[in-house]
């Protein structure tokens, strides 16, 4: 080999290697930088009214009537919650009996029609699920059960639906996470499918399941168009589930395009509540996924 | 009786867990037979080749075609990149350690942040703060951030696929870490990469609340990336909302359902042929 | 070191994290010959060939003590160009790894690399490394198709073509025919001993009946440390050290 011939491409390449490095760890800080620009930007805008105003009249009053000052985001954050508890009533079952079949009684063949069928749910747009609900689902509540229709109720509905993917993606990633030996030792063991997963399966991707579980509800608390469309936006805390609601995204979305000055502000605290609410069901979704992942 | 009692249990629970599956199922199935019923007698090459006239009352779609597509193609080109450099560099250049914690930390942050706040959030930084006004270029890039993670975490559970023993093979021929990147992970993992765009390209198309903030509602012919533009997505929501023309709005819908279906069946069809060449 | 050492070792040791995997290891490749490598599982002969190539280095927390040198330079050399080390020593793995490409792309992929773009040129550059690796009458009419398609002693002559593609002057071998068939073995064998006259060749196998065919020096290797190294006949006949009889024996391994 000659040596020195040698040295000298190496070192060219390795300059190149180097400088290829550093300029995918300069990329690789992009989604991390996106997220603190976000950040910066929706607190820079948002937190100075909420403390002219004061966080406790801001948090828990009452009546939102922006051209009078009054911006009180109770009714928002309570409307938020109580659409995100129904559709997690409606979602969870539904969900979890989709990834159960999915996981452990349906063929082959079963699956390979369901499965793409459900990720299909993923890539409707909200949308689409809103104007379904209001051609359908809301004449339907307004004759059966009487009230204005749009309402707690059919935001839940809708909502319910459309959190599906989210909870059966996650749900069957962990499910299938579980090691095989357990469902055989279970069914050796004379238990029949449905004990198999009541008492070996279910148990041992627990925390998986919590995690999509918390990601879903993520969804419920951020979905926008279709809230919009179905939940009746009246800004008081809601009486009934047949009341009419307005979510914390559904008061941004709203305004958003005719607001001005200190109303505009408000908008954007509304934002930072949500945005605080998002961040802390991530990192509890994070913190229990990476349990799952520590326990071997 | 004791014998009975867990086939009776086991029955019911089969029973009841496959009643939830096949309602969920037809309610999807009931969503799209819906709207291709109502949508599809609409649809015909005028409807797509035609501006919108009337605010959408009549004419047909073409501009928000156009708009729709200018708005995802900016947000994949500028997305695409950044997502699977990052993917490169987390799978092939790291060894994990705080640095790498923290930018799938990011990455998995940046995933669960509702779209409107991403709306929000382009509203202020490109709409006003930059002074791109609503225009594709707002839009572009507010949808471009909002992809990121999904481009992210498919390219890299594509990499991660590809089986080491390519690596060493390209190692031991004398390949540097870049050579061994571009002429053998990447052309390897290249068909789930694209799923994971063509996934990012249905959610944008999909996507209102980010849009309508950053890139308007403007039902002219955009000229250019500053022009302001409305997607279909959201002409549909404006279409339905407004009561405008429901024809219109169902045929909008049917068009975008279908755009939704023929992209599933391109990524069922691109994860097919991934898993055939490693299995 | 004497003209026709090729590979000289020296006190090398070889450590995962705090473990060390080879234990001071003393021996001489010479020029132009098969040095055989036998021993039981897990006692180091795929890292050791690693260790030539410096594809330990790709290991996290690998590192290493004592010197190798290959034609007297000393291999880890902080300004020593590994790509070039390992353009010169092609290596061929215990499972066949075609890369998902035709069978032309699989033995052009080095030439490619070089920005070597001529039809003709390349078109030479895969005939020679097919044909030297034994492989060409079997392919000649079907080189588009996938590399994947063809037989498992194919493959393993395919990676053989592959390497001798880059022009090296060493071939380590990894029990390069562990999962092929007799015959397909008796082919690869066939190839290295007519290879031998133009290339140094490290063959580690877990045969001991293929070593005694085609190696013309034999080591034996035993939980990271080289019990013996000595002409092939010797090795099988009247080894020195009881363990490596026990070994050839079969009495453990
Ligand atoms: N990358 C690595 N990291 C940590 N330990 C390793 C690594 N590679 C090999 N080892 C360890 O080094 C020892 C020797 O392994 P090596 O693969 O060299 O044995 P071998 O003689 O080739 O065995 P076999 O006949 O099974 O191929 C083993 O104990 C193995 O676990
Ligand atoms: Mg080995």
């Amino acid at each position: 080999m000659d040596g020195t011939a040698k040295k000298r491409v190496g070192n060219k390449l390795e300059r190149n290697d180097r400088l290829v490095r550093l300029a995918l760890l300069v990329i690789a800080f992009s989604a991390v930088s996106v997220l603190v620009v976000i950040t910066v930007f929706i607190v820079g805008q948002g937190t100075p009214i909420m403390f002219r105003y004061g966080l406790k009249s801001f948090l828990a009053g009452t009546s939102w009537y922006p051209s009078e000052k009054l911006f009180g985001l109770w009714p928002m954050i309570v409307g938020s919650l109580f659409v995100t508890a129904g559709a997690l009533v409606i979602g969870v079952p539904f969900g979890l009996s989709c990834a159960i079949v999915l996981t452990e009684f349906a063929s082959k063949r079963v699956r390979g029609i369901i499965k793409p069928i459900i990720e299909l749910l993923a890539g409707i747009p909200s949308v689409v699920y809103g104007f379904m609900g209001v051609i359908i689902l809301v004449p339907f509540i307004r004759k059966t059960f009487g009230g204005p229709g749009l309402s707690v109720l059919a935001a839940s509905i809708i909502l319910g639906i459309m959190i599906l993917p989210t909870i059966i993606s996650i749900s069957v990633d962990s499910l299938q996470a579980v090691p095989p030996s357990y469902r055989e030792g279970s069914i050796a063991l004379g238990a029949t499918r449905w004990q198999t997963v009541k008492m070996v399966l279910f148990p041992a991707a627990r925390s998986g399941i919590i995690a999509s579980i918390i990601l879903g509800m993520g969804r419920a608390v951020g979905e926008t168009m279709a809230t919009i469309m179905i939940a009746g936006n009246a800004a008081e805390v809601p009486h009934s589930l047949l009341a009419p609601v307005r979510t914390l995204t559904s008061n941004v979305a709203l305004e958003m395009s005719y607001a001005t000055g200190e109303h505009r502000e408000a908008l954007f605290a509304t934002g930072v509540v949500l945005f605080v609410i998002i961040m802390v069901l991530n990192t509890i979704a994070n913190a229990t996924s990476a349990k799952r992942r520590k326990q071997p | 009786m004791k014998r009975l009692g867990p086939r009776i249990e086991e029955k019911a629970a089969r029973i009841g867990l496959l009643a939830m599956t096949l309602i969920t199922v037809s309610v999807l199935l009931f969503i799209i037979l819906f709207i291709l019923r109502r949508g599809l007698p609409v649809l015909n090459l005028e409807f797509l080749t035609a501006n919108p006239t009337d605010m959408g009352k009549s004419g047909g779609i073409f501009s928000t075609v156009v708009g729709t597509v200018a708005l995802t193609l900016l947000a994949i080109v500028i997305a695409a990149p950044l997502g699977v450099g990052t993917a490169i560099y987390l799978t092939e250049y790291t060894w994990g350690g705080p640095v790498t914690r923290i930018i799938r930390f990011g990455a998995e942050c940046l995933a669960g942040i509702p779209s409107i706040i991403f709306g929000l959030f382009g509203f202020i930084l490109f709409v006003t703060k930059l002074k791109f006004g609503w225009s594709i270029l707002s839009g572009g890039l507010t949808l471009a951030f909002m992809l990121l993670p999904t481009i992210i975490r498919t390219s890299e559970e594509a990499i991660k696929s590809v089986p080491p023993a390519y690596r060493n093979v390209s190692f031991s021929l004398g390949s540097t870490k870049w050579q061994t990147v571009t002429r053998v992970v990447l052309p390897s993992a290249l068909p789930g990469i694209i799923t994971g765009v063509v996934l990012s390209i249905g959610r944008s198309i999909g996507e209102t609340a980010a849009t309508i903030f950053t890139a308007g509602s403007a039902l002219r012919m955009p000229t250019s990336l500053f022009s302001s533009t409305r997607t279909m997505s959201v002409h549909f929501y404006i279409l339905a909302r407004e009561g405008i023309s429901m024809p219109n709005a169902y045929g909008t819908a049917a068009i975008l359902i279908i755009a939704i279906l023929a992209i599933n069946l391109l990524t069922y069809y691109l994860m097919n042929r991934f898993i055939k060449k490693y299995s | 070191m004497t003209n026709d050492t090729a590979i000289e070792v020296r006190g090398f040791s070889q450590y995962f994290g705090e473990v060390r995997k080879l234990k001071a290891l003393d021996l001489d490749v010479k020029r132009n010959e098969i040095l055989g490598i036998i021993g039981p599982a897990r006692s180091g002969k795929s890292t050791f060939l690693c260790a030539l190539n410096r594809l330990n280095d790709l290991v996290r927390g690998s590192h290493h003590e004592g010197t190798i040198r290959i034609d007297g330079c000393d291999i880890y050399d902080p300004g020593v160009d590994v790509v070039a080390l390992r353009r010169q020593l092609g290596m061929v793995f215990a499972t066949p790894v075609p890369l998902p490409r035709s069978i032309f792309e699989n033995v052009a992929f080095g030439a490619r690399r070089e920005g070597i773009r001529g039809r003709t040129r390349l078109d030479g550059i895969v005939r020679d490394s097919l044909e030297k690796g034994g492989l060409w009458e079997e392919v000649k009419d079907r080189l588009e198709t996938s590399g994947l398609k063809l037989s498992g002693g194919q493959q393993q002559r395919l990676c053989l073509a592959r390497i001798l593609a880059v022009a090296p002057e060493y071939i380590l071998l990894d029990e390069p025919t562990s999962g092929l068939d007799p015959i397909s073995t008796m082919k690869i064998e066939e190839s290295l001993r007519r290879l031998k006259k133009e290339y140094t060749i490290v063959l580690v196998t877990n045969n001991t009946k293929q070593a005694a065919r085609v190696a013309d020096r034999t080591a034996f290797f035993l939980n990271g440390e080289l019990v013996e190294i000595g002409m092939t006949a010797k090795i099988f006949t009247a080894p020195d050290d009881t363990r490596t009889d026990d070994y050839l024996r079969g009495r453990f391994g």
